[in-house]
């Protein structure tokens, strides 16, 4: 089914000349009553009158994750404060966050992009979403849960974890959409076998993974194993959060919900626009966003976009699976994670500028397991295994409060991580996705 | 009177100890006395040597993790309850043994035992008191 069939199957010049509408409403109210857009348009010299056409929009300065962390918390507020009924900020850490602020509209805006995703995914309102991904601060939990009661779906607020309690519920509610992280499903595959349950007498048939990067033969693993058809889904908080685009029946691209959600290829080096087709940096601009509208954010990820005629009807762009990042930044169990954050919390425990590599890997549980390895510098050393024990304790103890995520400590010999013209190699990902 | 006792941190994987013995052949440096100690992930190997200095260096030079560590080391006769001896001294006296081990081999018919305790002058000041010899290097 197809949720908005005006929205998502329009003629795509039609399309075109609503995104230009909203694009210039957008421009015109940033560029007035957010100071932040205000200096950003006058440093380049443009004006909202510039903007007469959708390629205009290369005009535009863009908005990186940086600016967000800056302005944070309310400097891109587009809107008084007193119509903000909701806000988010970006997983993971607890340094500056990132944040997404909602008007009423804003949010039933969030709503209907994420019913258009559950429909891609076969949702209909008979189904029963059985939403594993976080609640809180994180969008993924409440973005999804928003969707599924639009569409009109018995929505099972599961959040992340409980493994048990999940098979549980799916078994006595008979979901039959599952939304999580695509690890996370592989290790429910996992707890079900120990626990004697089959995902065929189940009643699952979509399941609506994201957050974190995955591949086509997981993909496979995940059909087998869960007896479902599973589906990509794409989303960030600086955006809206889950339901920028999601893959339809074709499993061929991801759907973008472009008439909410601008999308534009840039070649990360120049910034210069790159045509349909081209791979290079995925940039947005929410173009009828009210409480924090974003103008031309660089995602860092890697994609190409294409317009085809989808098996489904659908019009909309549509954007390849993500193929990498054009900075250092690790998706670990679906929390940002920077190798900045790492060195500054082994700096700030040691005084000193200890080597270290993080090593990640999935394991028999297909959850992310990373080792942090850490070289053991003289001036640390000490002919004690207790102390060591305990500098190793107090790592992982800080990493787990900078980033939220346990990581096991490995102290290693000095010089033994590799360097390549005497830097080292930071991240060795073997995550076979 | 205290002795030199050289630290090198292990990783636990295969050939790092036989890095530091290959290290010690070649210089010709002669071990007298040696012990590991071991975690899942890491070891300590401790070592006295005729000369710690040389060795400290050598290590160094090669990368590895070392350090020197003062311990004392006892000479007791070969026999039933010498060690106790020791051990009743330090415990009457709060010394905390952190660890110990022994030479690799009798000196003039003596054990030497190396121990690491919380205070070593403390330590070395009991020993000598209740008349029982600290070797002062090899």
């Amino acid at each position: 089914m197809i949720w908005n069939e005006k929205a998502e199957c329009d003629n795509i010049d039609d399309r075109k000349v609503q995104q230009l509408y909203n694009l210039k409403k957008l421009v015109r109210h940033v560029y007035e009553s957010v100071p932040f857009y205000t200096k950003k348009f006058d440093e380049l010299g443009v004006k909202p009158d510039d903007i007469q056409s959708l390629a205009d929009i290369a005009k535009l300065p863009f908005t990186t994750k940086d600016d967000m962390r800056e302005t944070y918390p309310y400097g891109l507020l587009a809107v008084n404060e007193k119509d903000i009924v909701e806000i988010h900020t970006s997983s993971g850490t607890t340094g500056t966050p990132v944040l997404g602020a909602y008007t009423k509209d804003d949010l039933a805006m969030w709503s209907e992009v994420m019913a258009r995703c559950l429909c891609m995914a076969g949702g209909t309102p008979d189904d029963v979403v059985q939403n594993a991904y976080g609640y809180g601060m994180f969008t993924g939990g409440l973005g999804v849960h928003y969707g599924s009661h639009t569409l009109g779906c018995n929505t099972i607020p599961a959040a992340s974890g409980n493994t048990k309690r999940q098979l549980m519920l799916m078994r006595d509610f008979k979901s039959t959409i599952l939304t999580c992280t695509p690890s996370y499903s592989l290790y429910m595959a996992e707890a079900a076998k120990e626990m004697g349950i089959d995902f065929r007498d189940l009643s699952l048939k979509s399941g609506i993974f994201g957050a974190e990067p995955w591949s086509d033969n997981m993909r496979k693993e995940i059909e087998e194993k869960l007896n479902l058809q599973a589906y990509d889904i794409y989303g960030l908080t600086e955006i809206v959060g889950p339901g920028v685009s999601n893959e339809c029946e074709a499993h061929d691209g991801l759907h973008i919900n472009e008439d909410h959600f601008y999308p534009e290829i840039i070649n990360p080096e120049t910034g210069e626009v790159l045509p349909e087709g081209e791979k290079g940096e995925l940039v947005f601009t929410t173009i009828t966003r009210e409480g924090t509208p974003i103008i031309r954010y660089r995602t860092r990820d890697i994609t190409w976009l294409w317009h085809d005629q989808c098996s489904c009807g659908r019009t909309t762009v549509k954007m390849h699976r993500l193929l990498g990042r054009t900075d250092d930044m690790l998706i670990l169990r679906g929390v940002n994670v920077f190798p900045s954050q790492i060195e500054n919390v082994l700096m700030r425990i040691e005084g000193t500028e200890p080597h270290y590599q993080i090593v990640v890997d999935r394991g028999e549980s297909h959850l992310d397991e990373v080792e942090l390895h850490v070289e053991v510098e003289p001036g640390f050393f000490s002919d004690e295994t207790k102390s060591l024990e305990k500098i190793r304790a107090k790592i992982a103890q800080e990493i787990k409060q900078e980033l939220g995520i346990a990581v096991i400590i490995k102290l290693v010999e000095p010089k033994s991580i590799a360097r390549s013209e005497g830097k080292a190699k930071r991240v060795i990902d073997k995550r076979t996705l | 009177m205290k002795v030199k006792q050289i630290s090198v941190f292990l990783e636990n994987k295969n050939g790092r100890l036989a890095e530091v013995t290959r290290i010690l052949a070649e210089k010709n440096i002669s071990l007298r006395a040696m012990t590991i100690a071991d975690t899942a992930d890491f070891g300590i190997l401790r070592i006295i040597v005729e000369q710690p200095d040389k060795c400290l260096e050598l290590l160094k030079e090669n990368n590895f993790t070392a350090r020197v560590t003062e311990v004392i080391g006892v000479r007791l006769d070969d026999k039933p309850g010498a060690l106790h001896d020791v051990m009743q001294v330090f415990e009457d006296n709060a010394v905390n043994i952190e660890y110990l081990y022994s030479t690799l081999m009798l000196m003039d018919d003596k054990v030497v035992i190396m121990f690491k305790v919380d205070d070593i002058d403390h330590g070395l000041d009991i020993i000598k008191k209740n008349g029982m010899e600290a070797i002062t290097a090899f």
